[in-house]
């Protein structure tokens, strides 16, 4: 026995630099093959900018209509330090970004709170059911112009049409979530002891969250659409406005920039939301190849 | 008054009949009679799929029977009672909770308040060796790791009555001997019944007083055997003991022969 336990040791001791050598060059090579996908990001944006650029100063792309990047660049330079012709470049964003917000967070919790709600209560779902099939089958961007009858220029029209927009992903979700919960887990916090109102908030409502996150991503993206095409109806104040008056002015320059303001703060608000969700799942392992 | 005479747990001719999703009626247990005393350690032994955890799930109070009575302590099964302890088969613990709050869970639950259900958990979480742990999460654990923390969970309650279905039957064969060991040690201070569903009769008869062997599907009782081995017994190594390998020659002619025909059964089902 103890020749064997002495022995082992020395023998990891001699083998050691090798292992951490090793190591070192896997650390290495995992380097430079990240540095080489992020080279070759870069590089495939440059080649696509700089084609486009290319055709249009060479005249094989008419630049009127299709713009180029030096001209878009132009424009959001413009925008930011000169203004708009609404106001400044970031009172529209702002503006954008407020109805959008505002549009996601009643969408969330009007679909959390209903999703689970029916999701628990078999007698709402019965009842409920079919009419929530029948108004999502709606494309309910159509309701925009409604609400602009209804709410006026103002921000409300656009909060509303981002909230039908994002009610209901968030609300099928949550319903999916409080259904499929483990029924094991519900067995079990019965035989702890659980009351009803205790199952919902500690079992059914933590088990749905992973189910109500990958909700909030897509419909992030559905609370900016509903903003934008309500400000693109008719707005006062907006990205999406910026939109509408550059296309009544064939500046075709200017649709992009917004396109292009619009792209960076979905991003900025998507890395927001991915930032809470870890730290909201920290419970969760760790899924193979989840580094994004 | 009668509830010090009468005991833990009685089904008194208890039916179970289930609809089945394509409509037909199932009978999982058929016209049970089973008397399991206070303190007494029971295992239920019987074919895979014959109804043993539907008794468990009547006793519990998760299901009502269709006919027939279950009494706990005296009294007729209303509901799931706070006197009643439940280990599944599967793993049952909140993954979004960490060990201690796991632990806590039950207490919490039944309005103790959060300092001195700290201090229960601490406490059972001591007992089975996982002081180090309370901090990690479900899916930092081992499975037998895990059933601990189930166990700690459950104990914590303080249960009269403790129902367990193939709790260690998804652990490895050394992991599922030493939780068995612990489970004895953790009962042996309670005095807590428990009824042990296995489909394992070795485990049965190293754990148990008395050995209930159920018929093939629909279930009832077939037949009771008292296990006179003596305590505190060690699972490893009273199972090389000629007393128990006589009692297991015995048992394994009644159950073997209802293992047969769920067998012949399955195999007629197939062709």
């Amino acid at each position: 026995m103890s020749p064997e336990t002495v022995a082992a040791p020395s023998a990891a001791v001699t083998k050691d630099p090798a292992g951490t050598d090793r190591a070192r060059s896997r650390a290495r090579a995992a380097r430079n093959r990240s540095h080489l996908v992020h080279g070759s990001r870069v590089l495939l944006l440059v080649a696509v900018l700089g084609l486009w650029e290319w055709l249009a100063r060479a005249g094989a792309v008419d630049p009127f209509h299709f713009s180029m990047p030096s001209r878009i660049w132009e424009q959001i330079r413009t925008w930011a330090v000169d203004g708009t012709a609404q106001g400044t470049l970031w009172e529209q964003i702002w503006y954008t970004l407020y109805e959008a917000l505002l549009g996601w967070v009643i969408g969330v919790v009007a679909g959390v709170v209903l999703g689970i709600a029916l999701g628990r209560i078999r007698f709402l779902a019965d009842v409920l059911g079919p009419y929530i099939k029948v108004l999502n089958a709606l494309p309910r961007i159509v309701l925009a112009p409604i609400f602009l009858i209804w709410f006026g220029l103002g921000p409300a029209s656009k909060v509303a049409s981002a909230v039908v927009l994002v009610f209901f992903p968030v609300f099928f979700n949550a319903f999916q979530g409080a259904r499929e919960v483990d029924r094991n887990l519900v067995a079990n916090s019965r035989i702890l002891g659980a009351r009803d109102r205790q199952v919902t908030f500690q079992v059914v409502i933590p088990s749905a969250t992973s189910w109500i996150f990958t909700s909030l991503h897509v419909s992030f993206g559905f609370a900016l659409i509903g903003a934008i095409v309500g400000e693109y109806i008719g707005a006062t104040k907006g990205l999406g406005l910026l939109v509408a008056a550059s296309q009544g002015t064939f500046n075709s320059a200017g649709v992009y920039a917004a396109m292009a303001i619009l792209a960076v703060v979905a991003l900025l608000a998507e890395g927001l939301l991915t930032f809470l969700e870890k730290r909201l799942f920290r419970w969760k392992p760790a899924e193979a190849g989840s580094d994004r | 008054m009668s509830t010090h005479t009468s005991p833990a747990i009685e089904l008194r001719g208890a039916s179970k009949a289930f609809r089945t999703p394509s409509g037909a009626l199932h009978t999982a247990v058929r016209d049970l009679d089973l008397t399991i005393g206070r303190g007494e350690f029971v295992a239920v032994v019987g074919p895979t799929g014959c109804g043993k955890s539907t008794t468990l799930t009547l006793v519990s109070g998760l299901e009502e029977p269709t006919e027939g009575e279950v009494l706990v302590a005296g009294e007729p099964v209303r509901g799931i009672g706070d006197k009643v302890g439940f280990v599944f088969q599967q793993d049952a613990v909140f993954p979004w909770r960490t060990v201690l709050s796991n632990v806590m869970a039950g207490p919490r639950f039944r309005g103790v308040p959060k300092t001195e259900a700290r201090e229960r958990a601490r406490e059972w979480l001591a007992r089975v060796g996982l002081s180090a742990f309370e901090d990690r999460y479900p899916h930092q654990l081992s499975g037998g790791q895990r059933k601990r923390v189930a166990l700690a969970a459950t104990f914590v309650n303080d249960p009269e009555i403790l129902l367990m279905d193939e709790p260690f039957s998804a652990l490895d064969v050394q992991t599922r001997a030493l939780m068995s060991d612990e489970l004895l040690e953790l009962w042996s201070g309670t005095g807590a019944s428990v009824v042990f569903v296995t489909h394992d009769l070795e485990e049965s008869i190293a754990l148990a007083d008395k050995v209930v062997v159920m018929t093939a599907g629909p279930a009832t009782v077939k037949e009771v055997f008292e296990i006179d081995l003596p305590r505190p017994r060690r699972v490893e190594s009273v199972r090389l003991e000629p007393r128990f390998i006589e009692i297991y020659r015995e048992i394994w002619a009644s159950l073997g022969e209802e293992v047969r025909i769920t067998r012949e059964r399955s195999a007629a089902d197939v062709a």
